[in-house]
């Protein structure tokens, strides 16, 4: 009759870490609606990975050998091979991209670019706490906003903390709405926040949306060549949305595929969740260093307004810096909010949006040079 | 402060510099092609 109580017996403390670790997941997906549809799966995971000889994950068995586990399989085929699920995903969101407000108001790719000065200084922060280079590089990409370029760092990097890497990003792309506020009042004043801007966009036409694509692939690929699966993947999402001959395809790509891969990458990521792995003192400083990345992102967009305010007769309110983060569309939507919140006749959202949009290409940019660096 | 540790911050401040310039760079280059397009469209279509 041991059987029945072994499992129970054998659960360590940081595996009821875990379980709560999963709870609290779970919670803050369906109470608080944060990123629901990576957060439950990833919690529910988290709890599958960590029972006693979970049968999710290879096991020795007596008298059969080793058995292969369904979750250990998927992340070994889906991410560990070849980065698949991310960069299968990254196809969806560029099919789900309307680049219309960024073509329209080119100034807006600057935002993009400065709004990435959070990555580094979080891995310049994290070989201060002791990382090695490539683990503080996998961290660091937290500063991306982005799951799947997170994921798809740490994993090529082969850092020993994709789980907390992965929780961290989708947590905090879910606390944007939170997190940027905070940073933005800190760094403006209500006269700055108030500042006007009328939107007055160019006509795109669609040869610029079919050749855009095809031309940022080459771009960033030429110079940053570790970032062509990443852009790549993303531009052809992109390609099939706006060529106007693949609409089933593109229509595919934004909901059958991005939703499949989407079930999948949660609780395959699961798999790093483990407890030996995840329940670390490290955890808690990748937690806070992945708080500091997505701070020094925004306040390096509103900073880099600033700058530009002092070359330009025509002035930026900072705020539509901070949307150049690539947490799409929460940031375009914070600025907005607080926009109105300080000028009840300004709308930045369109602004915002483009910003915000530049913040996906950069940020997969960002994660291509960052691999660029260490192969 | 540990060798290994100052070694690391050394190459970090070193990614930073080069990887916020190479966004830069690769973002700026995409923009300009971009301004250039959208004129060459507009000139054609009117």
């Amino acid at each position: 009759m041991e059987f029945l109580w072994e499992g129970l017996l054998s659960i360590t403390w940081q595996q009821a870490v875990m379980y709560v670790v999963g709870a609290v997941l779970i919670w803050l997906a369906i109470k608080k609606d944060y990123e629901p549809s990576l957060l439950l799966p990833m919690g529910f995971g988290a709890i599958l990975v960590n029972l006693p000889s979970s049968g999710v994950l290879n096991q020795v068995m007596e008298g059969v050998g080793e058995t292969h586990g369904i979750i250990q399989w998927l992340f070994e085929i889906g991410i560990e091979a070849s980065e698949a699920f991310p960069l299968l995903l990254f196809i969806g969101i560029g099919a789900m991209i309307d680049f219309g407000p960024l073509l329209s108001n080119p100034k807006m790719f600057l935002f993009g670019a400065a709004a990435q000065f959070g990555i580094f200084m979080t891995i310049a922060l994290a070989t201060l706490l002791g990382f090695d280079i490539k683990d503080a590089a996998s961290i660091g990409i937290i500063g991306a906003a982005d799951g799947p370029t997170s994921i798809l760092v740490s994993q090529v990097l082969k850092s020993n903390y994709i789980g907390p890497i992965a929780v961290a990003a989708y947590s905090y792309m879910a606390l944007v709405p939170i997190i940027q506020p905070l940073a933005i009042k800190a760094v403006t004043t209500k006269k700055e926040r108030a500042i006007k801007m009328d939107y007055r966009p160019n006509a795109v036409t669609k040869t610029t949306r079919i050749l855009f694509p095809i031309m940022v692939t080459f771009v960033a690929g030429l110079v940053a060549p570790a970032s062509v699966s990443l852009v790549g993947f993303l531009m052809f999402g992109n390609l099939i949305r706006e060529c106007g001959v693949l609409n089933r395809l593109s229509e595919t790509a934004q909901n059958d595929l991005a939703n499949l891969i989407t079930l999948l990458l949660g609780i395959t990521i699961s798999f790093s969740m483990r407890a030996d792995q995840f329940v670390t003192v490290q955890t808690i400083m990748i937690m806070a260093l992945g708080l500091v990345a997505f701070v020094f992102d925004t306040v390096a967009g509103v900073f880099f307004a600033k700058i530009l305010n002092l070359f330009s007769r025509t002035k930026i309110n900072p705020m539509v810096g901070a949307a150049g983060i690539s947490a799409f569309p929460m940031s375009a939507r914070v600025v907005e909010k607080m926009g109105i919140a300080a000028n009840n006749q300004n709308h930045l959202l369109m602004h915002a949006v483009g910003a915000n949009v530049s913040g996906q290409i950069a940020s997969a940019v960002a994660g291509g040079i960052v691999l660029g660096f260490f192969m | 402060m540990n060798p290994e540790v100052m070694a690391n911050f050394m190459e970090a401040l070193g990614i930073m510099g080069k990887g916020m310039l190479g966004i830069f760079v690769v973002i700026v280059v995409i923009a300009v092609l971009v301004y250039l397009l959208t004129k060459i469209s507009s000139r054609k279509s009117s």
